[in-house]
């Protein structure tokens, strides 16, 4: 009798450990704090394989800290994060980042190429300069972005969308499972925005997994099918469909949900008159 | 000209002097290029600072003027300027540029104090320590050249062999740390490549203007490249050219110090690659608007 209840607790912990495995982001009781204030308090959350998943929340919600958080870029006060079931340091090859486009400085001197070079840095290892394959995967991922016929530009004479793009094909160039990306649709023209729509649905296909951080509540349920709604806490998260309800915006953006509700029937009532 | 060309190859002197301003120039062009683009131009004047008082405190503890031990107190000194800046910086409110100034002052002020104290006591050995203020080639020696050039050559190959490295580190420092590369500690690196730099420079240009010979090759360079590779080399030459030109002007002409003429040098190829330099050039870019104006006017005729 013994031995079976045992053996039925080795089945449920290996099945356990084998969907931890396969979990792409867990995150057990984390908490951020910048200077005794803490920006992320007590979040509980898992993203679940294959979904794409968008965190939203009104601004000083902690949502680039969470990214920033997930990638061992900012020390966790408390409670830790797991990928693919294992912390962060063991499962680097497996992540790919695209940081916010105003965190680095366009002036500097080099090509489009070249930053897209940089998403293989990691998998090349310390000394070892990037060769032919290297390129011709980077020349790849820029094509995949529609950014083929600029890999040669210097970077500063991109426009904001091109730069954005260049740092989606750098996280491509990166060739993860897992996606975290930083505001990628801000301040972006439309042709940009159309790319990186159709991007997010073929690393669905190919059953990658996106976490994104992104502003518009209007294109929000367009574009993902996952939420992850923050306000330093954690409000409420799962499927789009179930958790973008109104009830749950509101506790999220609070007071100011009223005054931007208004604003955008306003903008739908204009559309509708022009 | 000839007879100058003659002296360079043969004369002892002048030989020492020029291979040394070219060497500093190579260093400082090379590791400036960083400093520039990491936004830290102003640590290498914390950093050469800083140095002042580890050259006396070299020279009071041995009564050695040996190049190799006042360059390593400098090293020390400058070295614990940096570690004690960024300290302040993570571990304060203090924003950046008042602990730069604070540091600064501090460390120089003590090596002032240092060396009216040296030059009152009455050790025959002092004379000639006050030249790291201003520099002075012409008293560069075979010595000093190869302590530079193997000091040199080091910084110079830990830069070659991390290329790839410093140049993530320097455009994008948290995307280098999600790759798992240590920043902190290239960081570090980075920073102690600079107090090489500085040291070898040292003697040659002095402390007050060393951080000039980091700043302009860098700044002059970018003008004319949209490459880091590119960028590098030219800084590298300009750095190498004003480096000799300077130490030219201060060894044949009787008391004239040799890092301002030096630092003056630099300055005229600066000036000329912000006015002329094609596409960044100021000159360059008033001519386009000027074009542009005159198209969008025959637009509207």
């Amino acid at each position: 009798m013994q031995n079976v209840m045992q053996a039925t607790n080795i089945l449920e912990k290996s099945a356990m450990s084998a969907t931890a495995a396969e979990i792409p982001v867990s995150i057990n009781d984390l908490t951020v704090a910048y200077r005794e204030k803490p920006v992320l308090r007590d979040i509980d959350l898992t993203i679940p394989p294959g979904r794409l998943a968008v965190i939203m929340g009104p601004n000083g919600a902690g949502k680039s800290t969470l990214i920033k958080a997930v990638l061992d870029l900012v020390p966790a006060a408390a409670g830790q994060s797991l990928i693919f079931g294992r912390p962060y340091r063991e499962q680097r090859k497996l992540v790919g980042y695209v940081p916010q486009r105003g965190s680095v400085d366009w002036d500097f001197p080099t090509t489009a190429l070249d930053v897209v070079m940089m998403g293989t840095y990691g998998k090349l290892g310390w000394l070892k300069r990037p060769g032919k394959t290297e390129r011709d995967w980077s020349m790849h991922c820029l094509e995949q972005i529609g950014m083929a016929d600029y890999a040669n530009r210097q970077i500063s004479q991109l426009s904001g969308g091109q730069q954005q793009r260049v740092f989606l094909a750098r996280a491509l160039a990166q060739d993860a499972k897992l996606y975290l990306m930083d505001e990628p649709f801000v301040g972006v023209d439309a042709t940009t925005e159309r790319a990186i729509v159709t991007l997010l649905q073929q690393l669905r296909e190919q059953g990658k997994t996106v976490v994104c951080v992104h502003h518009d509540l209007e294109s929000a349920a367009d574009y993902f099918d996952w939420l992850v709604l923050l306000n330093v806490r954690l409000i409420a998260t799962g499927p789009l469909a179930t958790t973008f309800t109104e009830e749950n915006l509101v506790k999220t953006y609070g007071g100011r949900m009223h005054a931007l509700r208004v604003q955008t029937a306003a903008q739908q009532a204009q559309q509708v008159a022009g | 000209m000839l007879d100058l060309l003659r002296d360079l190859i043969f004369d002892y002197t002048l030989r020492n002097v020029a291979l040394g301003s070219a060497l500093l120039g190579i260093v400082s062009g090379v590791l400036g290029t960083f400093a520039v683009l990491r936004r830290q131009g102003l640590l290498g004047d914390a950093l050469a600072h800083a140095a002042l008082p580890g050259i006396c405190v070299a020279f009071m503890l041995t009564g050695s003027k040996a190049p190799l031990v006042l360059l390593l107190g400098a090293a020390v000194a400058g070295w614990l300027g940096t570690l004690l800046l960024l300290y302040v910086v993570r571990e304060t409110r203090i924003s950046e540029d008042a602990a730069l100034g604070v540091v600064l002052s501090v460390f120089f002020g003590v090596g002032i104090m240092l060396l009216t104290l040296i030059s009152r006591s009455n050790n025959a050995n002092q004379a000639g320590l006050d030249k790291f203020l201003f520099g002075q080639a012409a008293t560069l020696v075979w010595d000093n050249v190869l302590t530079m050039l193997v000091l040199g050559t080091v910084a110079l190959v830990v830069v070659g062999l991390l290329f790839k490295e410093f140049k993530l580190l320097t455009f994008d420092t948290d995307f280098a740390a999600s790759l798992g590369f240590p920043t902190n500690r290239l960081s570090l690196l980075l920073t102690s490549l600079i107090v090489i730099a500085v040291v070898i420079g040292l003697q040659t240009v002095g402390v007050v203007l060393m951080a000039a010979m980091l700043i302009g090759p860098a700044v002059a360079a970018r003008q004319w490249t949209n490459r880091l590779g590119v960028m590098i080399g030219v800084s590298a030459l300009i750095g190498a050219l004003s480096g000799v030109i300077g130490a030219l002007i201060s060894v044949s002409d009787v008391g004239l110090p040799t890092g301002p003429m030096i630092i003056l040098s630099l300055t005229a190829i600066v000036a000329l690659s912000l006015l002329f330099a094609p596409e960044r050039g100021i000159v360059w870019d008033r001519l386009r608007q000027i074009r542009n104006r005159r198209l969008l006017r025959e637009d509207v005729v």
